[in-house]
């Protein structure tokens, strides 16, 4: 008798449970459009917020309810995922050119003599809102390693030799998460170019010739050389400071031997040859 | 010459955290003095077993779990050691003591990341573990017995709240024997005026505030004593309470865990209100005889909860 | 019981080292470099160009703006050049750089020692003369006078507080200056006071001047509504809010002004140099600077033109010391690190600090152990650790809700914490943050 009222007592407790949870889950249902728990599932998943959403399942919701594509792009799956995002809801992806986080900074330790010690909190934005650094450039890196910080894919570290961050170019996936962290908005992103071929300028400081130049041995000093080399009309001096529009770049790399203070750096290039005009013509013809 | 930059302020107090773990260790030799006297041997070797095997623990998680450099002597292993002991009967065997240290360091404390990130006071998680693996070991209590030699080998008794629960009519000892130690309990819990002279220390030191201990004592103090007015016969009186059991070492040393406690003034008020109710309650009416680890524990998990809704008194109103 | 702020505050060791030191004048250096931006608000336009002669309280550099402020000439010379130049921010930015010939007087200017009581002025006429002088709060905020002194329409002043606390350690410039001048600075008060429509002034003083105190009673008993106050010793007690709460018990709500509970507060610094643009017609060409440390031979207190190099100063003081770690533009708590002897001094620079370099050096950050030791000592009541990590983990919603604004950048959190964190570093870093989106939201 004591076990049937148990086993009956029991029951019906979890009758009207059951009945409960049944009418709760009709009642508060929310319908989700099955097309973007697909696209989610193609997504990389690392809610970086690098296409502008909150999150992969923002960017999937917008995917999904926008018309067209347009202005939708996940620079962290680039190109494939974005094919894959468009077969599912069968609409065109535009192609995005791939692009690379740049550090605009060449100045390390031995360019860029030290004028004081920084005992602060070890943060980049700490400092800057400080003082202008530990040297007399009030433009470059601190090397505290904001953007280290911050990078969801460990493409980015500080080279303890310069002390300055160092972009690994197959892990970096664009999602510009450095580029808003640094402070003095040195990391910028570019085209990835042919073969990871760039030519920049790297750096950003604005000081005229001679103070910049005193602070740091690698600045730029804005004196025009590289802009009167340029056959292409790509680089701009303005504020005392070139900068290499990347659009209009050739890759000639005709401007980085000009420039007297070794400012322009170019990645991923066959070491010069004797006639480096021939080179030239060869990365010309490739990026067409 | 390269100056050194850093933003303001540029002066510091001085105080560490080593200073606040030592400091507590200082308040704390009074009412070890008083647990070496009345329980001898024992209380020494349970003491010295307990701060040991914290210090290895602490070390070998440190060194080769965690791989980084051990920070053993900023004093708070030292102190989980103290602590646990004084929770513990002066006849408890070694190897179980070992185990409450490495329930305590390695589940209590360094599971949620070491010194600062844990959720509950590591002694009372070393202790309450104990207390449920091992019931007949730690509830068997050594009776005083002035500079005894004997550790495990001991005569043992009731403590003052197993007699009142039991309600077979026995005599308490007298408030003389609860106010200098001379009673049966854990070793460290039993020397009221010892434990209390502690807490002067502390709060000279500036280490702890009022509020906590206060707040628990008072707590107890009127819920047992309105107890004690509805029906004196059956519920013992508030002063029995208030210098009984592990009350006093609770409030004093392990409620005012800073980890493990809310940051505001009226946050440690309402948790040591908390912490006297449950106490109490599990004192009047639960199965144990004591409850100030069980009330401590339970608060040290509502902490979070009492730092998200109890801000300190802001400026200007709210 | 001497009066006090009610909600947290420290007392670091005061280390007057310069208290009772007389004021010494120093001499105009050969070269000044006088920035274009010595206060809060919109930097001066500079008037003059390369090659303009100067003489002491020429126009320099004009206000640009409402929140702005006048800027002259602290020496009698030739502009030699208009360019960047290092100063108390840790920034270059825009200066006037002048070279030293001789020491002219504009004519205007009452140069005579002697001391002048009465004088016939409105309140407009005050308010006007502190405008043109360039005067900000010498405190070490350096908010334009003037603006302090117009009250947003709807508001009305009932007190004036004068802020003679100097609660940052070492600090003793107000000290020596109520000493010397307080004749001088009582007539300040009363011309703040009139400029304000107020009958009631209380000059607060923290209670380890007690010289300064009895000697300003005295005195007081001459002018009338001017009541001289001691304070308990405590840092921060010259904070605006935190001084407020201690004279007259009334707690500036959040994110409101002074005004709002009918207090104005003025530096005793302002007082008399709003003494001495009304009744002398001397624009802010020179204050005084305490230069010390324990490692200083000779800590005094001096009176500095503007733009003079901190070098000068720390010359006069007997050198820099051997194993100087740090220098410090200002008070401990919350003065600026200054990473060159070539920054000059500005209206703001309230002392120059020399720390030897085991002084300076903090030590190593280690985990929060939550003894809400920095939450007891906050005098605005907000939850320090609790903003540093919102700061850290950049969560603005969090540190919003608990008030990050409201903190006044005192350092009392730091200066406690035993894990050697951090904590103002962070918060100063999230209130800017918090701010910056607060803003955009109005906009």
């Amino acid at each position: 008798m004591m076990i049937l009222i148990a086993v009956i007592s029991l029951g019906v407790i979890g009758a009207v449970g059951a009945l409960f949870l049944y009418a709760a889950s009709k009642k508060f249902e929310v319908y989700e459009d099955p097309r973007i728990g697909q696209v989610q599932e193609v997504l990389p998943g690392a809610n970086c917020g690098a296409c502008g959403y909150p999150g992969c399942s923002g960017f999937a919701t917008a995917c999904v309810k926008s018309d067209t594509m347009d202005g939708l792009n996940c620079p962290v799956g680039g190109a494939a995922t974005m094919a894959q995002v468009s077969t599912i809801l069968g609409k065109d992806a535009g192609t995005a050119e791939p692009m690379v986080a740049v550090v605009r900074c060449n100045g390390n330790c031995d360019a860029r003599p030290k004028t004081n010690r920084y005992d602060g909190a070890r943060n980049c934005s700490v400092a800057s809102s400080l003082y202008m650094g530990e040297t007399g450039c009030s433009y470059g890196c601190f090397g505290f390693g904001d953007c280290v910080t911050v990078c969801a894919f460990d493409a980015i570290h500080i080279n303890p030799q310069t002390g300055l961050p160092e972009v690994d170019d197959d892990k970096c996936t664009s999602c510009g998460l450095c580029v808003k962290a640094c402070p003095r908005k040195i990391i910028e992103l570019r085209k990835k170019g042919p073969k990871s071929r760039r030519v920049f300028v790297s750096c950003i400081n604005k000081d005229k010739g001679g103070v910049a130049r005193k602070a740091c041995a690698n600045a730029c000093i804005g004196c025009g050389k590289c802009a009167k080399e340029c056959a292409f009309d790509a680089i701009t001096i303005e504020n005392n400071l070139a900068y290499i529009d990347y659009n209009k770049c050739r890759l000639c790399r005709k401007c980085a031997p000009v420039c007297p203070t070794g400012a322009i750096l170019e990645t991923n290039f066959p070491p010069r040859k004797e006639k480096a005009v021939e080179t030239a013509t060869e990365n010309t013809n490739k990026t067409e | 010459m390269n100056l050194y930059v850093s933003p303001s302020p540029h002066i510091h107090s001085g105080d560490s955290i080593s200073k606040n773990m030592y400091g507590v260790l200082i308040a704390l030799i009074p009412a070890f003095l008083v647990s070496l006297y009345f329980f001898g041997l024992g209380a020494l070797v349970v003491t010295l077993v307990s701060v040991a095997s914290c210090l290895l623990f602490e070390f070998l998680i440190q060194k080769f779990l965690m791989k980084k450099e051990p920070t053993l002597w900023d004093g708070s292993a030292i102190l989980t050691g103290v602590l646990l002991a004084f929770n513990l009967p002066s006849n408890l065997p070694v190897w179980i003591i070992v185990i409450g240290a490495l329930v305590a360091i390695g589940i209590g404390k360094m599971s949620f990341g070491g010194l600062g990130n844990n959720i509950f006071n590591p002694a009372l998680v070393g202790r309450i573990f104990l207390l449920i693996s091992f019931p007949a070991q730690m509830t068997t209590w050594p009776v005083p017995e002035v500079m005894s030699m004997n550790y495990t080998d001991v005569e043992t008794g009731a403590t003052i709240l197993t007699l009142i629960k039991d309600g077979t009519g026995a005599e308490l000892p007298s408030y003389v024997q609860m106010l200098t130690g001379d009673r049966a309990g854990s070793l460290g819990e039993v020397g009221a005026i010892a434990l209390v002279l502690g807490l002067l220390f502390m709060l000279w030191r500036k280490i702890i505030t009022w509020h906590i201990p206060v707040s628990i004592l008072a707590t107890v103090a009127a819920f047992t004593g309105i107890m004690y007015a509805v029906d004196p016969t059956q519920y013992a009186n508030p002063l029995v309470h208030l210098l009984s059991g592990g009350l006093l070492l609770g409030a004093i040393f392990m409620a005012t865990d800073y980890v493990t406690s809310p940051l505001s003034k009226a946050g440690m008020i309402v948790y040591g209100i908390g912490i006297g109710l449950l106490t109490s309650v599990i004192r009047l009416w639960g199965s144990y005889p004591e409850g100030m680890s069980f009330a401590i524990f339970i608060m040290n998990a509502f902490t979070p909860l009492i730092n998200s809704y109890i801000k300190p008194k802001h400026f200007g109103g709210n | 019981m001497l009066k006090t702020f009610r909600i947290g505050g420290i007392h670091p060791p005061e280390n007057k080292l310069s208290a009772g030191k007389k004021i010494t004048p120093l001499a105009p250096p050969e070269q000044v470099i006088i920035p274009l931006s010595q206060h809060i608000g919109a930097p001066a336009a500079a008037v003059v160009k390369k090659g303009d002669p100067v003489r002491v309280g020429s126009l320099v550099g004009k206000a640009n703006g409402f929140v702005s402020a006048n800027i002259h000439s602290s020496v009698s010379g030739k502009v030699s050049k208009i360019d960047d130049a290092l100063d108390a921010s840790g920034y270059r930015r825009p200066a006037i750089f002048i070279d030293v010939e001789g020491d002219e007087w504009e004519e205007s200017i009452d140069r005579t020692e002697t001391f002048v009581r009465e004088k016939a002025v409105t309140a407009e006429q005050i308010i006007q003369r502190i405008t043109e002088a360039g005067i900000v709060g010498l405190g070490g905020a350096t908010f334009p006078t003037q603006v302090k002194l117009t009250p947003p329409p709807g508001s009305k002043a009932e007190i004036l507080i004068i802020n003679a606390a100097e609660c940052e350690p070492y600090l003793t410039a107000d000290h020596t200056l109520m000493l010397e001048k307080g004749e001088e600075v009582l007539t300040g008060t009363s011309l703040l006071m009139k400029a304000i429509h107020v009958t009631k002034a209380v000059i607060g003083i923290e209670n380890n001047k007690k010289d300064a105190i009895s000697h300003l009673q005295r005195l007081a008993a001459n002018y009338k509504g001017i009541e001289v106050m001691a304070l308990k010793t405590q840092y921060p007690q010259g904070g605006e809010k935190q001084l407020i709460d201690s004279i007259i018990r009334r707690q500036v709500k959040s994110g409101a002004l002074p005004i709002s509970v009918g207090a104005v507060v003025q530096n005793v610094g302002t007082a008399f140099a709003v003494y001495e643009a009304v009744m002398k017609n001397k624009p802010l060409i020179e204050r005084i600077v305490t230069v010390t440390g324990k490692a200083v031979t000779n800590a005094s207190n001096f009176r500095v033109r503007i733009g003079t190099p901190i070098q000068k100063l720390i010359d006069a003081a007997g050198g820099l010391p051997e194993g100087t770690g740090k220098i410090i533009g200002g008070g401990p708590m919350m003065g600026k690190a200054l990473i060159s002897t070539d920054v000059p001094v500005a209206k703001g620079s309230s002392g120059v600090l020399i720390l030897s370099e085991e002084e300076a050096r903090r030590k190593p950050m280690m985990d929060c152990i939550r003894c809400a030791k920095c939450v007891n000592v906050c005098p605005m009541g907000i939850n320090p650790t609790t903003l540093m990590t919102a700061t850290e983990f950049t969560n603005w919603e969090l540190a919003e809700k608990n008030h990050i604004t409201d903190c006044i950048e005192c350092g009392s959190c730091t200066y406690t914490c035993p894990a050697n964190r951090p904590l103002l570093d962070y918060i100063r870093l999230g209130k800017g943050k918090v701010m910056g989106i607060i803003r955009s939201r109005k906009a």
